[in-house]
């Protein structure tokens, strides 16, 4: 679950990113968050992930009250997470396989675990037969389906998507958010990020729209409220 | 109940990952690596010339400070048995570890000696124009001025002969080589330690994305560390004990066959590098850790932050 309650943010130069922030994503719920560039939806996903912390308000993450949680305990809250890229970040000298278990391996999971999982999340998003691939070799969407298998694979409660779709067409685009909501009927909470209105009107779920550091609107019926 | 089985399991997959990817690493960017060994060796190298250098004129001062010795003349109007009597108090002052008592008969046969035996130079002369003397030993040659003056002060002590410009000349050689080499020895392990501390950034630098990800997904700030911490300690050991190798070579063929069959027989002594095999090993290997685990980490904290 993800909680924002008056939250602001104010950077070293003086920007004020966000002022007065509220909203709740419930576990389960499927979200999109919408806005132009510089309205703040950068700062609420770092907020999530806790490369910055709040200036005033509060922001919980999965139980984690990302104000005040200690460095060591960060890691613990991240595994929490699963986050994707506009721009994938995979690894280019390892295989699609090893991308995947990667992620795995540096949280601990023993080669047992990894190679019960790996195949199992690979077949989910489809790419079961492209395991030896090396990421150059795929297509963009299948780079990105790669990224989702990796923020999938250690099971997270949450997966925040930053503008998954930004470097693809539009049918992939359309498969991306075809996976992720399968990914949110199984059972994880997903927030995407995105500037895409036709996406996300196709798909009926909630927008939280976001506009100079407040939000302007937040509707249950796929309504996208922010004209760009 | 604790799952020990599990953590052992878990524990020992983490050490062989660490390990994996430290030695990697090492080869992915085997320039750098090979770039700083050779820095590693290098420092080494000079650190450990110098300190050899050092350790031999330590010793050589050593074996000349036994043999810098002073002369205690005793007091013509002594008898015999007073002169002989002054040994307890010459062996009470301060740095003095001891006297040896020469009798002037003693000390004219071996003037004597010391010259043609048939020599007539010496006819009509007896032992009478020479004195008992005390040959003084002393602990720390560096005194030797201030113990001069303290002989000189017992009553039935004429006089005290002493080398005192060898002596400070000495004292002054071991001071200044002392210096040097520690000076030398400090500087060379901050650049050696700056190099493989650059050596590292350049590598995290070229795997941030990765140390990114890593962060991004959980992983822990010593689990992230410790490939770099492995790679170090391999470079650096790797870096230390091909140093000793060589170190070791360059002293068996300079000090002991130019040096030993040159100067030696007429000047000095030179130790056997047996004589600290084990002790330079094991400074080696220390510092060679040092370097490549301290530049490790201060090389990635940056990186750790976020």
């Amino acid at each position: 679950m993800v909680q924002f309650i008056d939250v602001f943010k104010t950077y070293e130069n003086g920007a004020k990113a966000l002022k007065g922030v509220t909203f709740e994503i419930n576990d389960g719920e499927f979200a999109f968050l919408v806005g132009p560039s510089g309205s703040g939806k950068s700062t609420i996903i770092k907020l999530i992930t806790g490369e910055i912390a709040p200036m005033d308000g509060t922001v919980i993450v999965n139980g984690y009250d990302m104000g005040n949680i200690k460095f060591g305990k960060m890691p613990y809250m991240r595994r929490t997470l699963g986050v994707v890229f506009q721009d994938f970040r995979l690894i280019e000298d390892k295989t699609v396989y090893e991308n995947v278990a990667f992620a795995m391996r540096v949280v601990g999971a023993s080669t047992k675990e990894i190679k019960r999982r790996v195949p199992y999340v690979l077949e989910l998003v489809g790419l079961d037969s492209r395991s030896r691939r090396r990421p150059q070799e795929l297509s963009g969407g299948e780079q990105q389906r790669v990224a989702i298998a990796r923020a999938l694979v250690n099971n997270p409660s949450l997966i925040i998507a930053d503008e998954p779709t930004g470097n693809l067409d539009p049918a992939r685009s359309l498969e991306i958010m075809m996976l992720l909501e399968k990914i949110n009927e199984l059972g994880t909470t997903v927030l995407v990020v995105t500037h895409e209105k036709e996406l996300v009107n196709s798909l009926s779920k909630r927008v939280i729209a976001i506009d100079g550091g407040r939000v302007i609107s937040d509707g249950l019926d796929g309504y996208y409220n922010y004209e760009e | 109940m604790t799952d020990w089985t599990g953590i052992i399991t878990m524990k020992s997959n983490r050490f062989g990952y660490y390990i994996k990817e430290g030695i990697n690493s090492i080869f992915t960017h085997g320039f750098m690596s090979f770039a700083s060994v050779c820095i590693i060796i290098a420092c080494l190298i000079i650190m450990g010339s110098f300190s050899l250098l050092s350790l031999n004129v330590d010793h050589v001062i050593k074996v000349h400070e036994d043999e810098n010795v002073m002369l205690a003349f005793v007091d013509e109007t002594l008898t015999d048995t007073q002169a002989m009597a002054l040994q307890d108090e010459i062996e009470a002052v301060p740095n003095v570890a001891s006297a040896q008592f020469v009798s002037r008969d003693s000390a004219w046969n071996s003037f004597k000696d010391s010259y043609d035996s048939n020599s007539s130079m010496f006819d009509g002369l007896t032992s009478n124009v020479l004195r008992h003397r005390y040959i003084v030993y002393l602990d720390d040659i560096s005194l030797m001025s201030q113990t001069q003056l303290d002989v000189e002060q017992i009553p039935g002590i004429a006089r005290v002969n002493a080398h005192l410009e060898i002596s400070d000349g000495f004292v002054k050689l071991r001071n200044i080589i002392n210096t040097v080499s520690i000076s030398l020895a400090a500087i060379l392990f901050i650049i050696s330690l700056f190099i493989m501390s650059n050596t590292v950034k350049l590598t995290t630098f070229e795997r941030r994305d990765e140390i990114a990800i890593m962060k991004m997904v959980g992983a822990t700030s010593s689990f992230i560390r410790w490939p770099f911490v492995v790679e170090g300690l391999i470079l650096g050991l790797v870096g230390s004990l091909t140093a000793y190798i060589l170190q070791w070579g360059i002293y068996q063929a300079f000090v002991q066959k130019v040096i030993g069959s040159v100067i030696q027989p007429f000047i000095i002594e030179t130790l056997p590098f047996a004589a600290f095999a084990i002790p330079l090993l094991i400074v080696f290997i220390v510092i060679g850790f040092a370097v490549g685990v301290v530049g490790s980490v201060i090389a990635i904290k940056n990186y750790l932050r976020v």
